[in-house]
């Protein structure tokens, strides 16, 4: 015996709607989304002047100053302000998201989320202070 | 509040147009009427050619998701009086085919929900005789949220991932996947990591987030996956270690 | 015509058809079976069932006590060798979903909770949240997903059944995506279509509950047995008919009518206690406690609402903790369906029609008088619920007789011969019948859904929880006229593609047959008995009616009447007693 037809549905013209590439306009949070993907960038652009800064503390005193002052200038001043911003909105969305994937588990229960993200905050307030007060000291 | 509200109907008839068209209706208002019931008015009373699916009314079977003004929500679900004032839209889910009016096309996801293996994997399996696997309530809990998914797609239809790359194996099998995993009873994980580790698996997701926001029974998909994400990067990590055993 | 074969082919994908295609993949690995279903399984109407399934698993619990409480919920007409069957058979079927990851809920110890339930003396309702059919149907549909065995038809209704050479040999059925038919040969066949509730107006029953395979099954003469016994859910929303599960009541919720008076202590069903007390009261019987109601309506002492009157159902004093932990999908529906929130306010229910006692009558190995022909679940009676059904012993009679079935009609389909060649000539004229409905146009001017609510109108004025004759008359020429009446349906849709209408018109014609069967069996049935109540004829006659009903379709469409006895074993029957 042959082996019998395996039941598979027939589909005369179904329509496929076609995804414009104008899809992350169409609603809000879709637009969101993609900043904070973007932000990615303005992370990019700092490791890329901080390796930029290292590189111009090694090769003396002359060039430090230089790569001080092409940072003073306006260009790289409204750069570097755009980039904050960025990296702050990359800051908060991933706080606020962050309970979503690490679920703490304590004694069985889940601790809120609401929690997991306070500790992101803080532990973010406390290193930003650390930081200040070391480079603010001297 | 008004007499009537208009509704704005997604119509496609193969044998009649190459394209879906919006048809206008006007229902009665009533406080107490969701869309679905408008709909309903419109198949019984004025129009008996709008096709769309619904059962239960009432949440819990998962047929009528459908678009409302852009929004994938269950027809049984949504209120009239929350959307006014007209037209209000009624479209077909987003980013599947669509088969007439309505209804579309369902068959992808019953594909992918059988890859991922959605049952409980023993190596050993209890006889009857041997009574009930313990499970306490904060185990259950544990993947409780993930068991509640009525397979409603509303999900599918908000993930810009799932139009953009049909491939992608999408929020609700994954999260049923999940449900397995974290089912202490469940000793599958390994076999599901497999699958769901591969190109159209669990690194499509980029972690949108509007498939949790959609979902009608708070199951967080988007949690799932990242938290399989993060299983899954753990277990690759250990691998590499000299002492693992593969 | 596209034409498939199957070993054994399941008709309906919920909890009793998935159970069912499992048994025969397990019982019979060689054969190949197929589950056929108008809907994706998922979206079947075991999906919506809330409270529990019962079986016996606690100590200080047994199987004569099960046994007891569902024959004497059952009023006596209960076959008591199906139901000693299902109560052994029960906690293992249970057990072995809990194996195959069912998420019931469970004690703090792990071990499988249970709570009581309106009926049971002992608790024994196994339960996962308020949510046990949707856990029960997603749990049997995942893992039917492990046979590569069972072949899925998936939205293709079933427009009639091929009978030849005495036994039952296949199906015809519309597949719905694309309107094709399809003719699909088989062995032996499984009922496994629910039940009809659609029938009547006010309903638990989800849209596709039309009574498919009662209908047909009872057009190639298959009979119907206990049709008039329906089952009222004394509490339902009253726009929408959602179910407000008797687990509200088993938690402690009250009844009160618009005076704010726990009324049922009023019908012989004990005295009020502020933790309820099993048996007794708000845990009483379905059927006495929608009686209730129509009493109370009749002293006028019910409320009135713009969809008819009402009583309140209080759960405020169980408190918001409790009710999130044990009730959430009350507060849930009630908040979503109708903007109450169960803490704060007291919900409006009303009787609704909930579960058909009644159904191809099959014996306890799930087989019908036709050979071939198998049923299982509501669309099937045993009968295991008599007059009555108990609540939580339907999901457990799913997989009891979903697992029976399939093994019954896996051996039978091995012993078979393929179809012969007249099975396909008969589903050819099944073909033709369906285009001409299709294409009809001219003349045609009734329409789908004015003689369905006629049907129902008069179903629930004639045939409801109260009956007499002259009602039952009157309700039998009425559908008489509207069966005359549906010959002249015309269609809006005469496209191929997922024509709903085609397929509402086919569902009212089955729905037309069963009320039909419904009306002459109430008539017949000149006695007073669990839920089937006359009130020209107010008491229990055992001795004349201690039988089934059997409705067979007569020559011109209307039923004919026969009775079967019961089988009684170890229970003569007694008192239905509650609340002392």
């Amino acid at each position: 015996m042959s082996s019998p037809a395996r039941y598979t549905p027939y589909h005369p013209r179904w329509h496929r709607r076609r995804v414009s590439v104008w899809w992350w306009l169409e609603k809000g949070s879709y637009t969101v989304f993609v900043l904070r993907e973007l932000t990615s960038v303005a992370v990019a652009f700092f490791a890329v002047v901080t390796l930029g800064l290292v590189r111009a503390v090694a090769e003396g005193p002359d060039a430090y100053q230089r790569f001080l002052a092409r940072l003073g200038t306006p260009l790289f001043l409204s750069l570097h302000v755009v980039a904050f911003v960025f990296v702050l909105f990359h800051a908060i969305t991933w706080f606020n998201l962050a309970p979503k994937a690490m679920v703490v588990r304590i004694k069985g229960k889940r601790v809120p989320d609401a929690i997991v993200t306070g500790l992101n905050y803080g532990a973010w307030l406390v290193l930003s202070g650390a930081v200040a007060f070391f480079l603010l000291r001297g | 509040m008004p007499e009537t509200v208009t509704l704005s109907v997604t119509r496609y008839r193969p044998e009649q147009e190459g394209e879906p068209v919006f048809q206008e209706y006007e229902v009665p208002f009533r406080k107490d009427w969701v869309v679905l019931d408008a709909l309903n008015h419109i198949k019984d009373r004025l129009d008996g050619s709008l096709s769309f699916r619904w059962s239960c009314r009432m949440g819990v079977c998962g047929s009528c998701g459908m678009k409302v003004n852009g929004e994938p929500k269950l027809t049984c679900a949504a209120f009239l009086s929350s959307h006014l004032p007209g037209p209000i839209r009624v479209e077909p889910l987003d980013y599947f085919a669509v088969v007439r009016d309505l209804v579309v096309d369902l068959t992808d996801f019953l594909h992918k929900l059988k890859k991922v293996k959605p049952w409980l994997v023993r190596r050993h399996e209890k006889g009857v005789a041997e009574g009930e696997y313990r499970q306490t309530p904060d185990e259950l809990d544990t993947y409780k949220p993930w068991s509640m998914c009525i397979n409603c797609m509303l999900c599918y239809s908000a993930c810009p991932i799932y139009g953009l790359e049909p491939g992608f194996i999408g929020p609700a099998a994954i999260a049923l996947a999940q449900r397995y995993n974290q089912d202490s009873r469940d000793q599958g994980a390994a076999e599901r990591l497999e699958i769901l580790s591969g190109h159209d698996g669990l690194w499509q997701c980029t972690f949108v987030g509007e498939c949790s926001k959609v979902c009608p029974k708070n199951v967080d998909p988007a949690g799932a996956i990242q938290q399989y994400k993060l299983a899954a990067a753990a277990h690759w990590f250990k691998t590499l270690l000299p002492w693992s055993a593969k | 015509m596209e034409v498939f074969s199957s070993d054994v082919l399941v008709v309906g994908g919920g909890g009793a058809g998935l159970r069912a295609a499992i048994a025969v993949a397990e019982t019979q690995p060689r054969l190949r079976v197929a589950v056929i279903s108008k809907v994706y399984p998922m979206r079947s109407h075991t999906v919506s069932a809330e409270g529990g399934a019962a079986a016996v698993i606690k100590a200080g619990d047994s199987l004569d006590e099960h046994a007891y409480d569902t024959i004497s919920g059952g009023d006596w007409l209960t076959d008591q060798d199906a139901v000693e069957a299902f109560v052994r058979e029960a906690p293992a079927e249970m057990l072995r979903l809990e194996h195959w990851g069912c998420p019931w809920s469970r004690e703090p110890d792990g071990s499988v909770a249970v709570r009581p339930f309106g009926g049971m003396k002992a608790q024994r309702t196994w339960f996962a949240a308020d949510k046990t059919g949707f856990h029960m149907l997603h749990t049997l549909f995942q893992t039917t997903l492990k046979y590569d065995v069972i072949q899925r038809y998936d939205e293709c209704f079933v427009t009639r059944l091929l009978v030849d050479d005495g036994r039952c040999q296949g199906v015809v059925a519309i597949e719905l995506a694309s309107g094709k038919i399809l003719a699909i040969t088989a062995k032996a066949v499984i009922l496994c279509t629910g039940g009809c509730g659609k029938v009547f107006p006010f309903t638990t029953n989800a849209a596709i509950k039309n009574g498919d395979g009662m209908a047909l099954a009872y057009r190639v003469g298959a009979p119907l047995k206990d049709m008039e016994f329906v089952q009222y859910h004394p509490t339902g929303l009253p726009f929408t008919g959602i179910l407000i599960t008797e687990a509200t009541r088993s938690e402690g919720g009250w009844l009160l009518n618009k005076d704010g008076y726990r009324y049922l202590q009023d019908y012989d069903l004990g005295k009020p206690t502020p933790t309820p007390v099993l048996r007794s009261m708000e845990l009483g019987p379905r059927d006495r406690l929608s009686q209730a109601f129509v009493k109370e309506q009749q002293k006028g002492r019910t409320l009135k609402g713009p969809y008819g009157d009402y009583v309140h159902l209080d759960i405020r004093h169980l408190g918001e903790k409790l009710i999130d932990k044990k009730l959430p999908f009350v507060r849930e529906l009630c908040l979503k369906y109708e903007n109450i929130d169960p803490v704060k306010e007291m919900i409006p229910v009303r009787p609704v029609v909930h579960y058909m006692m009644g159904g191809v009558s099959t014996d306890i190995r799930g087989a019908t008088p036709l050979p071939g022909l198998y049923a299982a679940g509501e669309v099937a009676c045993v009968s295991i619920n008599g007059a009555n059904r108990l609540g939580s012993n339907s999901l457990p009679e799913l997989l009891v007789f979903g697992a029976r079935a399939g093994a019954s009609a896996a051996a039978f389909a091995g012993d078979q011969k393929e179809a012969a060649p007249a099975v396909l000539a008969q589903a050819h004229d099944e073909e033709r019948r369906l285009e001409e409905r299709l294409q009809r146009k001219a003349g045609g001017k009734e329409r789908v859904a004015t003689l369905r609510s006629e049907m129902q109108r008069t179903m629930e004025e004639s045939a409801g929880i109260y009956r007499s004759a002259p009602a039952l008359e009157k309700a039998a020429g009425e559908l008489r006229t509207l069966q005359e009446r549906f010959q002249a349906v015309a269609l809006d849709d005469h496209s191929y593609t997922f024509n709903t209408e085609l397929t509402s018109a086919l569902e009212l014609s089955y729905m037309l047959d069963l009320a039909e069967a419904i009306v002459h069996s109430a008539r017949e049935r000149r006695e007073s008995r669990g839920s089937h109540q006359r009130t020209d004829h107010p008491q229990r006659d055992d001795e004349r009616f201690l039988r089934h009903s059997l409705a067979y379709r007569g020559p011109e469409g209307v039923p004919r009447i026969e009775y079967l006895p019961v089988t009684i074993t170890r229970w003569p029957p007694g008192q239905r007693v509650y609340g002392r």
